[in-house]
């Protein structure tokens, strides 16, 4: 099986420096496309191949980068911005890229600005992550010293700048343009659209953000082509990607799998199951914005098609276990804390919504709920459906609650009518 | 009133001249400002703060709106080593409220706090991107996963 992604990651090791990576064919899309393909043909090759975006929302790429105005369209400084803000609870892939091959998302970076024609880049990497700050910003110096960025790239004509942008902490810099808000200098709260960024991005110029997995694909597309690409993949997916799971399972960690891989084979095969006395109750199948699944619906493919077929989301991609000695309702309102505390305060729904979700939740939990509180819950979530609020964050935090009413009412009346909790 | 040099450094001067290059209008480089300057000084107090917007060419509020707003900016003193224990999900179900508690006795301060001899600072962090070794937490820039009472006990002794 072929693992593109993570081919040069060695577990416990420090990632390979330019040299080390050149040796093994890195920056070989570079050398052969930079001046030598135009980028027209660059962005075909990558709407061909199917790419979807790794940030949780599968939109294809390709699509994306063809909103993009061209230079004649609009002159001056266009932007390639990489999302390397991983913050969905549950998510740890995009930091494996950042850490253990910090030139692939270099290479990334500089193939896909090129065919959308930016001349800035800046990779937007969450504070907390300061290994990556150091080894990525450790990158791009080497990459500068060897002529693979800065002006007239390989002699092409080809400029491009980057700048590593460590964060300052808000799950809302994740949404593109919250974070386009944030690399301005201002409290990172999501914008009005239309306009897209790709019209109007950062300082108003067009343009793209991709998170860190989408832009790690693009050299191996680039270099094998769309076909190869899309055979990777499995069950009418496309692709690999970096697949997770935690909880209580005999190896939890991230794993490079084909796209389409069913999700029972995850957890089975590569996370080794459960571990012993532990039984799976139910699987947040992409990070705490995504709705449970039960465990008889685990056959399903892993992409994001088959997930929103069945009205929930693929999302990060790396499945949080709920186990039968983890209470449900202490858990989703773990997930409402964080959302209630994530809110960035803009839109009076999720602002005011998610607090008041959290505190009945919290009520609930400790046997000091009503059976009134479970209407109010559904109630609330209505106010928080998709179209109602500014960005995608309360209508994602209600995923998980409009599916935990509905797969663990018993447990919800249980601890009302009980006056406690049954698993303390 | 105390004027920029007798506040910064030469050299902090420099990198904030350095930053500020890498952005087409100087107040985009507030965050990354308030980072390099905190880094020296543990938190941003109101002096510094209103220095970095003389700087920048904000208002002091402008400033202060985006300070307050992110996890990692403290407009309060903290201590010499900050202790960020994720409170998200994994971690919360493998057992990160009993991991906070052996902190919180052996450093005998409670959540939120700092130590008397102003060493440690204890805060919740949402998800540090650590899940398959949960409970985790960031003591200063060093990430610690697969945390039990022994390892605690170990990092953090009681005094």
């Amino acid at each position: 099986m072929e693992r593109p992604l993570t081919k040069n990651i060695i577990a416990n090791q420090e990632p390979y420096d330019l040299a080390a990576y050149q040796a093994v064919g890195g920056y070989q899309a570079v050398l052969q496309t930079i001046g030598r393909i135009d980028p027209t043909k660059v962005l075909e090759i990558v709407v061909d191949s199917g790419l979807g975006g790794c940030g949780g929302g599968g939109f294809p790429t390709g699509r994306k980068w063809q909103a993009m105005p061209s230079r004649e369209e609009r002159p001056g400084t266009h932007y390639f911005i990489v999302n390397a803000d991983e913050m969905e609870p549950g998510t740890f892939k995009d930091r494996l890229l950042l850490e253990g091959d910090p030139h692939q998302l270099i290479e990334g970076i500089i193939l896909s600005a090129y065919a959308v024609q930016a001349d800035h880049s800046y990779i937007f990497i969450r504070g907390e992550y300061h290994r990556a700050i150091t080894l990525i910003e450790h990158a791009v110096s080497e990459a500068e010293a060897a002529g693979l960025l800065g002006l007239n790239i390989l002699g092409s004509g080809y400029n491009l700048v980057i700048h590593v942008h460590g964060g300052a902490g808000r799950y809302i810099c994740g949404e593109e343009t919250a974070l386009l808000n944030s690399l301005e200098g201002r409290r990172a709260v999501p914008r009005s659209k239309p306009p897209l960024p790709m019209t109007s991005g950062l300082f108003g110029a067009p343009t793209v953000v991709n998170n860190v997995e989408t832009v790690c694909n693009i050299p191996h597309i680039i270099a094998n082509g769309a076909d190869w690409y899309r055979n990777l993949g499995q069950n009418g997916a496309v692709g690999t990607k970096i697949f997770g799971v935690s909880g209580r399972v005999k190896k939890p960690g991230a794993y490079e799998l084909p796209m389409g891989t069913p999700m029972q084979d995850m957890i089975e095969n590569y996370a080794g199951g459960m571990q012993h006395g532990y039984k799976l109750r139910a699987v947040l199948p992409g990070g705490a914005s995504t709705g449970f699944m039960l465990a008889e619906d685990l056959d399903i493919p892993m992409s994001f098609a088959a997930f929103a077929a069945k009205g929930n989301r693929l999302g990060t991609g790396t499945a949080i276990i709920l186990d039968d000695q983890t209470c449900p309702i202490g858990l989703i309102a773990n997930l409402q804390h964080f959302f209630a505390q994530e809110s960035c305060g803009w839109c009076a729904p999720c602002r005011d919504g998610l607090p008041w979700v959290e505190r009945t939740l919290k009520a609930i939990e400790i046997g000091e709920g009503k059976m009134d509180d479970l209407d109010l819950l559904t109630d609330i979530s209505d106010t928080m459906a998709p179209g109602r609020t500014f960005c995608a964050l309360a209508p994602g935090a209600m995923a998980s609650l409009m599916t935990g009413l509905s797969y663990f009412r018993d447990e919800f009346e249980r601890h009302i009518r009980d006056g406690k909790c049954p698993w303390t | 009133m105390l004027i920029a040099k007798d506040m910064m450094t030469t050299t902090e001067l420099y990198e904030i001249a350095k930053l500020v290059a890498h952005y087409p209008v100087a107040r985009a480089a507030c965050i990354d400002v308030l980072k390099l300057v905190q880094k020296n000084r543990r938190y941003i107090s109101d002096d510094i703060l209103a220095e970095v917007a003389r700087i920048l060419g904000m208002s002091i509020s402008e400033l202060d709106e985006v300070a307050t707003f992110y996890n990692l900016i403290y407009r309060q003193p903290v201590g010499e080593t900050v202790i960020l224990l994720c409170d998200s999900v994994t971690c919360w179900m493998m057992g990160r409220n009993k991991i906070a508690k052996s902190i919180m006795d052996n450093l005998t301060i409670k959540d939120g706090e700092t130590t008397a001899d102003g060493k440690y600072t204890l805060l919740p962090i949402v998800c540090l991107g650590h899940c398959d070794h949960a409970p985790a937490m960031l003591m200063g820039q060093t990430l610690v996963g697969d945390l039990d009472s022994t390892k605690i006990n170990k990092l953090l002794p009681k005094a």
